[in-house]
């Protein structure tokens, strides 16, 4: 069964990744995403992440699903940090194993594009000059539907 | 009927308010509901016409009908990652 949680606690890797691998599992693959000292030529000194909790938990879990579903990985663990984030801290964990290394990167790349594309999480950069901006995001689909070929390709 | 409408991010900061109680007719849908907000005053005429919208956790289309206590969030573009 796939894991996925929304926290404002720091993010430990290694926890998720405790969660995931198998002696069936010959790929074990660990996603980090991390908050970066840049943007569009303009420095930035950190970074508040702010969701709608509830939803986020519910489309974070279903994304988690349809990557196991999609790339036959049930041993798949991702997390989603919110509130306020300093430079090079973690924001996105994606822990998977699978058998073969394939299936492990598909699923990796799918959960990472489809939070991309419709997790209700939005943040804002504070830049090192003193303004601050929320990031342009993405319009999420009307239904909420996931992509018909998002990730590293088809299964 | 009564809805409860939450805004977030953006939208929070742009109406200056985190929701309102929404009174609509039966058989309202999201897009009357975000029509009829728009009309109400200066602070939520500046939401987008055709808000993306989550109506009890779930996005949700214009053409969706709501029920009496529905919570309807308008959500701005996703930025997570």
């Amino acid at each position: 069964m796939p894991y996925a949680e929304i926290t404002a606690d720091p993010l430990d890797p290694a926890r998720l990744l405790a969660r995931v691998g198998s002696s069936e599992d010959g790929a074990v693959l660990l996603f980090l995403g991390t908050v970066r000292n840049h943007a569009d030529g303009r420095s930035v000194s950190g970074m508040q992440y702010e969701g709608y909790q509830e939803m986020a938990l519910e489309v974070l879990r279903r994304i988690a699903e349809e990557a196991s579903e999609r790339f036959s990985t049930p041993n798949l663990a991702v997390t989603h940090r919110l509130g306020a984030l300093e430079i090079g801290e973690v924001s996105v964990v994606v822990a998977v194993s699978s058998p073969h290394r394939a299936e492990a990167y598909g699923a990796s790349r799918y959960v990472m594009e489809e939070i991309k594309r419709r997790l209700p999480v939005w943040k804002k950069e504070f830049y090192v000059e003193g303004a601050a901006e929320w990031v342009r995001g993405t319009v999420p689909p009307a239904d909420g539907s996931p992509a018909p070929h998002s990730g590293a390709g088809d299964p | 009927m009564r809805v409860q409408a939450r805004f977030f991010a953006a939208y929070r900061e742009l109406t200056g308010a985190s929701g309102a109680e929404v009174d609509l007719p039966e058989g309202a849908t999201v897009a009357d509901l975000i029509d009829t907000l728009r009309e109400q005053g200066p602070s939520f005429s500046v939401l987008p016409a055709r808000p993306a919208v989550a109506v009890n956790l779930e996005y949700a289309p214009p053409e969706t009908e709501l029920s009496d206590g529905d919570e309807v969030a308008f959500i701005p573009p996703v930025a997570g990652g």
